[in-house]
């Protein structure tokens, strides 16, 4: 897999993720860091197509792009007043929460870099997956599959449920 | 240099490391609820990404069903916790984590 474009192509994604995940943590703008989100999942799902889970790329951009960020950028306009242009969050703990931040990555990168035991399975997966994924479903992860069902089922109802308004409570008002 | 060109295990390892220290530090360090959010799904992000690797260089398909539950998963909390978002808002006019101090209204 040393083919030049292929790495090229490949520290590209990586770069856009990265990249974009510091500018959504580093930004004190609410609105820039939502929208940085937004190169950071399609950066991501880039990557999964590297890793040869195409569905899951697909399944990435339609749900996390489709639906969490909208949701998310939904939250910012309904907690924050657009016009007030007033979208700074503040920092808490900054000097504690940077050193973890040195600390994890740097011990992490440590620890993959020094480790030489990876040894790659002979049968790496090659191709799509989708197929695999529809048998897997229908076979191994019924289970799992309907619980999610009900869970999601339980979820809406729920997040419906909480985040209602109260129509008595304002005509009283 | 042959490690640099040759895209394995290790970079994907890494570009994980970065999504969930950011993630983590999100949660730390911010004040606003929503930028919370944000770093929680960095962090399931970084989760997908390391269960998706180890999965291709394994060859098996467990790794892969995982990302994708942990996706539905991710849908889920993210609704919920805009709502209760949302409700905090309504309760205490801001979302700034550090002044909600009460649990009744």
């Amino acid at each position: 897999m040393s083919n030049p474009t292929y790495t090229v192509i490949f520290y590209l994604f990586a770069a856009i993720t990265v990249f974009s995940a510091a500018f959504v943590v580093f930004s004190r703008n609410v609105i820039y860091s939502a929208f940085s989100l937004l190169f950071t999942f399609f950066g991501a799902a880039a990557l999964y197509v590297f890793l040869s889970a195409d569905f899951i790329a697909v399944t990435q951009v339609v749900v996390y792009v489709g639906g969490i960020l909208v949701l998310l950028l939904f939250g910012v306009m309904f907690t924050n007043s657009i016009m007030k242009a007033d979208l700074k969050s503040d920092v808490l703990h900054f000097v504690p929460g940077t050193l973890l931040l040195l600390g994890m990555i740097g011990a992490m990168l440590y620890t993959f870099y020094t480790t030489h035991g990876w040894m790659p399975s002979e049968t790496q997966l090659q191709g799509s997956v989708v197929e695999r994924i529809g048998i897997e479903t229908m076979s191994r992860y019924v289970l799992p599959f309907e619980m999610a069902s009900i869970l999601l089922l339980a979820a809406l109802i729920g997040a419906a449920f909480l985040a209602r308004f109260e129509k008595q409570g304002n005509k009283e008002q | 240099m042959e490690q640099l060109t040759t895209i394995g295990l290790n970079h994907y390892l890494t570009i994980s490391a970065f999504l969930l220290c950011f993630g983590i530090y999100a949660v730390m360090t911010r004040k606003n609820a929503i930028v919370i959010l944000m770093g929680v799904e960095l962090i399931l992000n970084a989760a997908n990404i390391n269960f998706l690797a180890f999965s291709k260089y394994n060859g098996g398909m467990e790794g892969v069903m995982f990302s994708l539950f942990i996706i539905v998963l991710a849908a889920a909390e993210a609704a919920i916790a805009l709502a209760i978002v949302i409700n905090i808002f309504k309760i205490f006019r801001s979302v700034d984590v550090s002044s909600i101090d009460s649990m009744k209204e």
